[in-house]
C-alpha cells in the first residue's frame, strides 16, 4: 500500500495479503452473521465485537504495515467488505467510514496528525467517522455550510453534520468545513469541547451503524488537525468518497450473496401447490437473476479494485459503475428474496427483512442512484464533439 | 517539459475529444471539468510521472492548465 492520491496507489506493489476471503468468511459466519438481527434490533454493534474486529486488523486495512496497519491491497479490501456486508451491513458501514478517515489521515494528514492519531486509527482503538453530510448538503463538499475560521494557531469550527455513520461512538471525526479558500478537511476529536452528538434512531436500514447528528459549536482544533491544504477539501472528500463508494459496492455484493443464500435455503424446503418452491419456474427465474447479478456485480467491483491497485484514473468511473450496478441489483435481489419468503420474510427479525431495508440505504449513500446515473452518463457524453455535451 | 505537456494534453483529449485549448488556458473554465475530472488529473499525474503530489500542492490551481501541471511535475522532479 502506497500513500499516493489514489486509494491503492500507482506503485502497485501491494503487500502480500495476510488474510484471504476464506478467513474473512469464517469470521463473519462465526461472529457476525448469526447476531446481525440482534444488532439491528438493539441498533448498535456491541463493543466486544468491535474489539474482535480490531484483533483481525480490519480497522487499519488501508494503513501500511509500517504505520501499524494491515496494508491490504484494494482487491483484498473489497473481498473483506463483501464478506462483512454479507453478514451485517451496519458493521460494514462502520468499517467503510473508518477506512475513509484512515486513508485521508494517512494520505493527507500532517506529520503531527499522523503521529498523534494514526496508531489508534490503525489499531481500531480510535474509530473514525466521516462528517460531510449536512441538513442542507448531501455528498457535495462544495455546498457545506459548516465554517472553519482561523484564529491564531487554531481553527474554530461551527456547524451541524447529519446522518453520520458511526457518529455515536467514533473518537475521531473527519469534518469537511468551509474556509475562505473553499472546502477544507479537519480532524476533530469527538471528545473535544464544543462537540455534541445526538443519536439518530429508527432509520430505515443499517440501524446498527450508530448514526448521529454532530454539532460543532465554537469547536477549536489545532492547525495540525487540518487535512491537506486550505481549499483542498474537495479533493480530500472526493478521494475519500471514492474509497467509500468502492466499499459500499463491495457491501452490496455481500447483500446480493446473502439474498441468494437465504432464497436457495428457503425454496429448497418450502412447499407450495404440492411442489417445492425451487421447482417452480418463476422461482427459478428469480434465483437465476440473483446468481447473474451477483456474478456481474462482483466482477465490476473487482475490476474497480484492480484499477485502484495500479493507480489508474479509470478506477473513478469504474467505481461509480460498480456501486450503481451493485446497489440497484442488491435492492432488486432483496425485494425478490422477500417475495420468495412470502409473509415470513416480512416479519420483524427475519434476515431478508433486514437485507431489504439495508439495500435501500445503499441506493442512497455515497452518491444516490440518480447522481450515479447523471455522473455515468456524463462520462459517456464526454466523447461527443464540443457543444453537444450538455 | 515538452514531453510532459504532450502527455498531459493527450490525457485531457482522451477524456474530452475535440476540445481545443492552449497550454496556459484554464481547462476548468471550458465548462467540461468536474471534481471527478480534477481527481482523475491528480491520479494521472501521479501514475504517469511516478510521483506523489505533496499536500501543499493538492490545490486545483496546480491542475487548472497544462502549463500548471507541467510546472508541478517539474518541481517535483527537481525536489526528488
Amino acid at each position: 500500500m502506497t500513500s499516493t492520491f489514489a486509494p491503492g496507489g500507482p506503485a502497485a506493489e501491494p503487500d502480500p495479503p495476510a488474510q484471504d476471503r476464506a478467513e474473512f468468511r469464517a469470521f463473519v459466519d462465526r461472529a457476525v452473521a448469526p447476531y446481525a438481527d440482534e444488532f439491528d434490533r438493539a441498533q448498535r454493534i456491541p463493543e466486544p465485537l468491535l474489539r474482535e474486529v480490531a484483533a483481525q486488523g480490519w480497522w487499519g486495512a488501508v494503513v501500511p504495515v509500517e504505520a501499524g496497519g494491515t496494508g491490504m491491497d484494494m482487491v483484498t479490501l473489497g473481498d473483506l467488505h463483501e464478506e462483512v456486508g454479507r453478514g451485517c451491513s451496519s458493521l460494514r458501514s462502520l468499517l467503510t467510514v473508518h477506512t475513509m478517515v484512515a486513508w485521508a489521515l494517512h494520505r493527507f494528514g500532517s506529520g503531527r496528525a499522523r503521529q498523534r492519531w494514526l496508531p489508534g486509527v490503525a489499531s481500531g482503538e480510535l474509530r473514525g467517522a466521516f462528517c460531510l453530510t449536512e441538513p442542507e448538503a448531501g455528498s457535495d463538499a462544495s455546498m457545506v455550510a459548516t465554517e472553519a475560521v482561523r484564529d491564531g494557531d487554531e481553527y474554530v469550527l461551527d456547524g451541524v453534520k447529519h446522518w453520520i455513520t458511526g457518529g455515536q461512538s467514533a473518537g475521531l471525526l473527519l469534518v469537511i468545513a468551509r474556509t475562505g479558500r473553499g472546502p477544507t478537511a479537519f480532524l476533530v476529536e469527538a471528545a473535544a469541547p464544543g462537540v455534541r452528538r445526538t443519536p439518530i434512531r429508527d432509520a430505515l436500514g443499517t440501524r446498527a451503524s450508530m448514526l448521529a447528528e454532530i454539532r460543532l459549536d465554537r469547536c477549536r482544533v489545532p492547525l495540525h488537525a487540518r487535512v491537506g491544504p486550505e481549499g483542498g477539501g474537495l479533493l480530500v472528500a472526493t478521494g475519500a468518497l471514492d474509497l467509500g463508494r468502492y466499499s459500499v459496492a463491495a457491501g452490496c455484493v455481500g447483500i446480493l450473496e446473502a439474498c441468494l443464500q437465504a432464497s436457495v435455503a428457503h425454496t429448497r424446503q418450502r412447499r407450495q401447490g404440492g411442489a417445492l418452491l425451487r421447482d417452480h419456474q418463476l422461482v427459478r427465474a428469480k434465483i437465476t437473476d440473483m446468481v447473474t447479478q451477483l456474478s456481474a456485480a462482483r466482477l465490476l467491483r473487482w475490476h474497480a479494485g484492480r484499477l485502484k491497485d495500479t493507480g489508474d484514473p479509470e478506477t473513478l468511473t469504474a467505481t461509480w459503475i460498480a456501486k450503481y450496478f451493485a446497489s440497484t441489483s442488491a435492492m432488486r435481489a432483496a425485494s425478490d428474496a422477500v417475495q420468495l419468503h412470502g409473509a415470513s420474510g416480512c416479519g420483524d427479525g427475519h434476515p431478508v427483512n433486514r437485507y431489504f431495508r439495508d439495500a435501500k440505504i445503499m441506493e442512497i449513500i455515497e452518491g444516490s442512484t440518480q447522481i450515479q446515473q447523471i455522473t455515468i452518463a456524463e462520462q459517456a457524453f464526454r466523447g461527443l464533439p464540443p457543444g453537444e455535451r450538455s | 517539459m515538452p514531453h510532459a505537456r504532450t502527455a498531459i494534453r493527450q490525457f485531457i483529449l482522451s477524456r474530452f475529444p475535440g476540445v481545443t485549448f492552449d497550454d496556459g488556458e484554464d481547462i476548468f473554465g471550458l465548462g467540461v471539468a468536474t471534481s471527478l475530472f480534477a481527481m482523475e488529473l491528480v491520479m494521472f499525474v501521479e501514475q504517469h510521472f511516478a510521483l506523489q503530489v505533496p499536500n501543499e500542492d493538492l490545490e486545483l490551481a496546480n491542475f487548472r492548465s497544462v502549463d500548471a501541471m507541467a510546472e508541478l511535475v517539474q518541481r517535483q522532479r527537481a525536489a526528488a
